[in-house]
């Protein structure tokens, strides 16, 4: 069993209480912090620490936090990226609702450590029960002299807000979130300018996940080595994986990264293999937007070797064989689904999900999803499975913001991996075209 | 000043300045195409993607080349920044995409459609398009909206380019109108279906780079190839007063305001100018308005239009050969 730094008392009774929370250890990193160490000292453990985003690019928190303009005179802003919407993604609502003190005494360190004096937390408008657990853990924290002015005595003062979003998912892009933030319509910007030097009310502004940001105190307490010390390579601490989809156990679990995914799938510990006994086809590893694999391939990569939880070995073999660590929604699909389907599924989520800025997404999204529909309802052609990736392809780097290589990467993928089902759908178009029916190598109906 | 490379030529512009700007600095086909990109709007561009290019060094202290292909419209200059154009065939291919993109919701109604002649949106299909489609699918429709007694939405052949809403936002008091709606379902609307009411409002026609804002003043009185553009001015309490009127014989079909050769508005104009005064007597006549761009308008008046040297070399030699022997164009560069 590998350590749990995050969720270790996730299911202590009462732990979204302050009182309880402080009993297991709560607040440790804000009391050090803020009495011990400046600023600069906490950006560096943080860097030391290698923590990288855990919203999906992986880019280094401590890289990230170093890269932010700090003018003379000019506010700076933290914000929580809570606008968690992905597909099979489901960790930060989990982390939310049961340990709302673990993400505002992230908030408070990581702010005090970006010298920022207003914070915000911007989260998915669907979640609103969650919004009221954290608006009672903040109004907790600041009748503890967590949050305030002069907090614990160190003269430093942080306001931090819950803000709701209005349920989209474009606003989990950061630029997106920080305009709608602003009260404005959540449209991705063009980038540069770039949130560290013009974000928020365009003052210098970081935006972290949720799961970042809770790593903050851990981080801060044990020591940026200590934290390193787990893991491989450059993946290193512990991820929250949100399992979905055919598994014996699904649910949330907190791996050490560098986890072999076969052990992940099929021991007893994790997910406990795939549930009615039923063969594993294919998995996204990392929320919708990554590519998926079939079963060959992510369990180990086209060398051979066998294909860890890092960021490092799930890339492996770029997008040809390899796939992407993301923000750590796992989807595993056994032998009975429909791979066109799944994928018209997820264009579908992309088509209602873009914001109709940029002409590429707006179109593209629409064009792909209804391709797809066509295939999956036995009206395909074999040119269609070839326009699939035509179109993805002129969507793919051509876009505002990333949301438009969240939908063509999947179909790009699909296509690439399972292209038989394509085309069986196009060569057994009325079987094809029956609720349920799913290609099997032997062409059998299950 | 920043020194910068496109597509092989020199230029130095004022740091700051856009690639597309300074690209417009040369001039002539290097241009890359704008389709929501608008000078006097602030906030407008990168939406279209009409005009990405590829930036081959990103600057002389940090030549790494630029990952993706960027919108030149908002990306800054720096100095040694080397950038590709007409002479990267990436650039050119995706290009072609993005009119693809473009047109696989659009009714393609230009028979009927007042803006065609002066349509960007047609005169960027044609010099970077190809002419067919691959798109089978039902088109997303509208009803036809009034937005106030004078403009008419046609949503349906609306590109998404936002330069109607910087308008409305930057040169009226009052913001009236926005974007509703998401994705390919997002839509200009007013809140709820209000009319636009206030003495600038008319400038969104002049900006829209297709006929989805319409002046119905001027609705299916004629084509605008059969009209003959003239400057001519007022004292305007209001504006500059300075307008292009368009003619059909002795009557003023239309006016709107004078633009240049990317299509840009120079100067705002009232609605009394655009709406009411239509009567020659109205106004002082400057004389004929040359259209600088390639246009029907152009090709089909009084004044000799000036055919680009570029799009010449472009076209079949037989062709070429035909237009020396009998020039009915001027050749300009």
């Amino acid at each position: 069993m590998g350590r749990k730094l995050l969720t270790e008392h996730i299911n202590v009774e009462g732990i979204d209480t302050l009182e309880v929370y402080r009993k297991h250890g709560g607040y440790r990193s804000v009391e050090k912090a803020l009495k011990t160490m400046t600023p600069d000292e906490v950006v560096e453990e943080v860097k030391k620490s290698g923590l990288r985003g855990r919203g999906g690019a992986g880019f280094p928190t401590g890289m990230k936090w170093s890269f932010l303009a700090k003018p003379e005179g000019v506010p700076r802003y933290l914000v929580c990226n809570a606008d968690e919407s992905e597909p099979g993604t489901f960790k930060d609502r989990q982390l939310m609702s049961k340990l709302p003190h673990l993400l505002i005494e992230g908030m408070i360190t990581s702010s005090y450590a970006l010298g920022a004096n207003t914070s915000y937390i911007y989260i998915r408008g669907e979640l609103l029960y969650v919004l009221r657990i954290l608006e009672k853990a903040i109004a907790e924290a600041y009748a503890a002299g967590f949050l305030g002015k002069n907090i614990l005595g160190s003269g430093y003062d942080l306001d931090l807000h819950v803000h709701p979003g209005g349920g989209a998912y474009i606003c989990g892009e950061e630029t997106a979130l920080l305009e709608s933030l602003e009260g404005k319509r959540g449209n991705p910007r063009n980038k540069p300018p770039f949130p560290a030097v013009q974000g928020l009310y365009a003052r210098p502004t970081v935006v972290n996940n949720v799961e970042s940001i809770a790593a903050v105190p851990v981080i801060v307490n044990e020591g940026g080595d200590e934290y390193a010390k787990i893991g491989v390579g450059r993946s290193t601490g512990t991820k929250l994986i949100s399992a979905c989809g055919h598994l014996n156990k699904p649910g949330i679990y907190e791996i050490e990264l560098g986890l072999p995914v076969e052990e992940f799938i099929y021991s007893d510990e994790y997910c406990g293999g795939i549930w009615k006994g039923r063969d594993l086809k294919a998995v996204v590893a990392g929320g919708s937007s990554v590519p998926i694999l079939p079963k060959e391939l992510i369990l180990k990569t086209a060398a051979g070797e066998n294909r860890l939880m890092t960021y490092e070995s799930l890339s492996d073999g770029g997008f040809v064989t390899g796939t992407m660590l993301g923000s750590g929604g796992f989807i595993a699909m056994d032998e009975t689904t429909c791979i066109v389907r799944n994928t018209w599924n997820f264009s579908r989520f992309y088509h209602h999900e873009s914001c109709g800025q940029c002409s590429p997404c707006r179109e593209g999204t629409g064009w792909m999803e209804k391709v797809l529909h066509r295939l999956e309802h036995g009206h395909g052609h074999m040119e269609d499975i070839d326009l699939l990736v035509s179109v993805a392809k002129q969507i793919e780097g051509n876009t505002i913001c990333p949301l438009g290589e969240a939908a063509a990467w999947p179909v790009a993928a699909a296509v690439r991996h399972f292209r038989h089902e394509f085309e069986w759908h196009v060569t057994h178009a009325k079987e094809a075209a029956q609720p349920g029916a799913v290609y099997r190598a032997n062409g059998v109906l299950v | 000043m920043a020194k910068i490379t496109f597509d092989g030529i020199e230029v130095e512009v004022p740091d700051g300045t856009t690639i597309l700007n300074a690209a417009r600095q040369i001039g002539g086909s290097i241009v890359p195409p704008a389709m929501c990109y608008y000078t006097p709007l602030k906030g407008s561009g990168g939406k279209c993607r009409a005009c990405l290019v590829r930036v081959a060094a990103g600057s002389a202290k940090d030549p790494r080349p630029m990952p993706k292909l960027v919108a030149s419209c908002v990306t800054p200059v720096q100095d040694g920044m080397v950038v590709e154009n007409t002479t990267n065939p990436q650039v050119l291919d995706v290009r072609k995409g993005i009119v693809e993109m473009l047109l696989i919701n659009h009714p393609l109604d230009c028979p009927v459609c007042d803006q065609a002649g002066e349509c960007d949106l047609q005169n960027f299909a044609f010099e970077h398009g190809v002419s067919t489609t691959r798109y089978q699918e039902e088109r997303r429709t509208f009803e036809k909206i009034d937005i106030g007694p004078l403009i008419q939405l046609h949503m349906t052949r609306c590109i998404l380019c936002y330069r109607c809403v910087y308008t409305a936002n930057q040169i009226t008091d009052n913001r009236v109108h926005g974007v509703l709606g998401r994705g390919d379902a997002a839509e200009i609307g007013t809140y709820i279906e209000n009319i636009i009411d206030n003495d600038f409002s008319g400038n969104v026609i002049d900006v829209c780079p297709v006929g989805a804002l319409t002046d119905k003043t001027f609705r299916f009185k004629s084509r605008v190839w059969f009209t003959k553009p003239v400057n001519a001015h007022r004292d305007c309490p209001k504006c500059s007063g300075n307008v292009v009127l368009w003619y059909k014989g002795n009557d003023v079909l239309r006016t709107t305001a004078r633009k240049d050769q990317y299509g840009e508005v120079k100067e705002w104009i009232c609605n009394e100018c655009r709406f009411e005064k239509k009567e020659t007597s109205d106004w002082t006549i400057e004389g004929p308005a040359h259209i600088d761009r390639s246009s029907v308008i152009s090709a089909n008046h009084y004044e000799l239009p000036v055919l680009n040297q570029s799009v010449v070399a472009d076209l079949p030699e037989s062709t070429q050969r035909d237009l020396q022997k009998n020039p009915p164009l001027k050749l300009g560069n």
